[in-house]
């Protein structure tokens, strides 16, 4: 991958600490292969490799593509390869990579549009296959009709899935979809056993039956990498075992 | 077949191949190891009925298992429709070839039929 | 669409066991062991065949396989069929949902509840057992 000449912030206050940021260039369009821009950053204990990317735009170079918005890991906009492992920018502090050098990438798996940014498809269009939506005879509420009364132990068995922010990390990580372009991946998988699980669905059999298939569940080796890079504590492995308990018999 | 179904298959295949072929393998560390490999002594296995039994159903139960689990592998590295079909029929020719040519030499022993 | 075009990571991505820890470790030995293990058995039906040849056909086969390599070959597959066979009651119990936690509200740090100790100790336990096992059959073979 070519190297293109390291560009140093000259004209700020000097800081005590400084990172080398590695940013990813590519467009599809018209590139053939990855470059990698570097740039001397100032950092605090407390700044973000978002943080780091965004001075990066506002001091140096504008044209980095990078998707962001919340800032606050509930967006699930600015995930991304840093160093290495798949993590939101937003939730990852510099100092807390213990490394003079931060490589930020496109995540893998994942289409490229531009540097930093990803297209999304594949995982809304699994994600919309799991039927992601309560699922009932009378799911219209009438003034006559109850509503659906569910208690806090119930809640318990789903909640933990209703945390993901579809940001793609978990399918980023997962070795099966690094080879395999059909596989349904672990967040629409886990989010397949959320309502599956809640007691309000009866659609249990209908997802069951559509992920029942050759790049379905089975596909899961249950490695869990999709759990240890999930920042919202959704653990989709743990969704998906639970989930394949029921088609073993396991779990009724 | 739907994919639960044949991976109901694999785990039971496992399962049962774990208990047979611990007998297999006992059978050998108990007659010694070197002993056990002798012509007569593999002979003799082979002509007890139950012995050849097992041995056949332990063939069946790995070739099932073992084709099934590379199926899996293959299937997780290439996608396409025709990629996908070659690699699911060939994967159960190889397993029928397998079974075909284990279960030759069980009987052929068994029976002293063609035996030089 | 190409791999490029889809930005897979690819075989190297799938087998790379370094970034994730021990459970990505177990899933890579798993692969490998699986296919040892298959091309061991093909090979195992075709060399046990040579007992239709007679007692010299048999003897000669015999002679191919009682030599240091061989002895050594055996011993890495019966690593594998121990490796295989422990792990593999890890993971069809993981995967029935046994032993992979309740689910829970999350609290940070997110400590994934599936990847707890019970499992890490079930990958240990089955490369240890699988390298004993490699022991005792080395001792078993080179000490007869």
């Amino acid at each position: 991958m070519a190297q293109i000449p390291i560009i140093t912030e000259a004209s700020t206050t000097p800081s005590p600490k400084v990172i080398t940021l590695r940013i990813a260039r590519y467009n599809p369009q018209h590139d053939s292969n990855k470059k990698f821009m570097e740039f001397n950053i100032p950092y605090e204990r407390w700044t973000t490799v978002l943080e780091a990317i965004l001075e990066v735009k506002k001091y140096f170079d504008h044209s980095v593509a990078v998707r962001y918005s919340c800032r606050q890991a509930t967006c699930g906009s600015c995930g991304m390869i840093i160093n290495g492992k798949p993590r939101l920018a937003c939730f990852t502090k510099i100092s807390e990579l213990n490394s003079n050098v931060v490589t930020v990438e496109p995540m893998n798996n994942f289409p490229v549009i531009r540097d930093l940014a990803v297209k999304f498809e594949r995982l809304f269009n699994t994600h919309h296959k799991v039927k992601p939506y309560l699922i009932h005879d009378d799911s219209e509420i009438t003034t006559d009709s109850k509503e659906f009364l569910q208690s806090p132990k119930e809640l318990e068995k789903y909640i933990q899935f209703s945390n993901c922010i579809k940001c793609g990390l978990c399918n980023s990580a997962c070795p099966t979809m690094a080879t395999d372009s059909l596989f349904v991946g672990p967040q629409a998988l886990a989010q397949a056993y959320r309502y599956v699980a809640d007691s309000r669905d009866k659609g249990k059999d209908t997802r069951l039956k559509i992920i029942d298939e050759s790049h379905g569940i089975w596909r899961c080796h249950f490695a869990g990498s999709c759990s240890q890079v999930c920042p919202k504590g959704v653990d989709p492995a743990m969704g998906i075992q639970l989930l394949r308990g029921y088609m073993l018999g396991f779990r009724s | 077949m739907r994919e639960s179904i044949i991976m109901k298959i694999h785990y039971g295949t496992a399962l049962a191949a774990v208990a047979l072929v611990a007998v297999h393998i006992l059978m050998r560390l108990t007659q010694g190891f070197s002993e056990s490999l002798q012509y007569d002594s593999v002979i003799a296995n082979y002509k007890f009925l139950p012995y050849a039994g097992m041995l056949e159903i332990i063939l069946i139960l790995l070739s099932i298992h073992g084709f099934n689990g590379l199926r899996v592998i293959l299937l997780e590295l290439k996608q396409g429709r025709t990629y996908e079909k070659a690699v699911s029929y060939g994967c159960v020719a190889a397993m029928i070839a397998l079974i075909t040519y284990g279960t030759r030499t069980i009987i052929m022993v068994n029976t002293g039929l063609g035996m030089m | 669409m190409t791999n490029q075009d889809e930005h897979k990571e690819g075989i190297g991505g799938m087998i790379n066991p370094r970034r994730y820890g021990i459970e990505r470790v177990a899933y890579l030995l798993m692969r490998l062991s699986g296919l040892g293990l298959l091309a061991y058995f093909i090979g195992h039906i075709y060399e046990t065949s040579s007992i239709l040849k007679g007692q010299i056909g048999w003897n000669e086969f015999l002679e191919l396989t009682q030599t240091n390599e061989g002895h050594i070959i055996l011993a890495i597959v019966i690593a594998m069929c121990v490796f295989h066979t422990v792990n593999g009651i890890r993971v069809m119990l993981g995967q029935g949902g046994v032993g992979v936690g309740k689910p829970a509200r999350p609290d940070y740090p997110y400590i994934p509840a599936s990847q707890n100790v019970r499992h890490k100790m079930g990958i240990y336990s089955a490369i240890i057992l699988a390298a004993i096992a490699m022991m005792y059959g080395l001792a078993v073979m080179f000490g007869e």
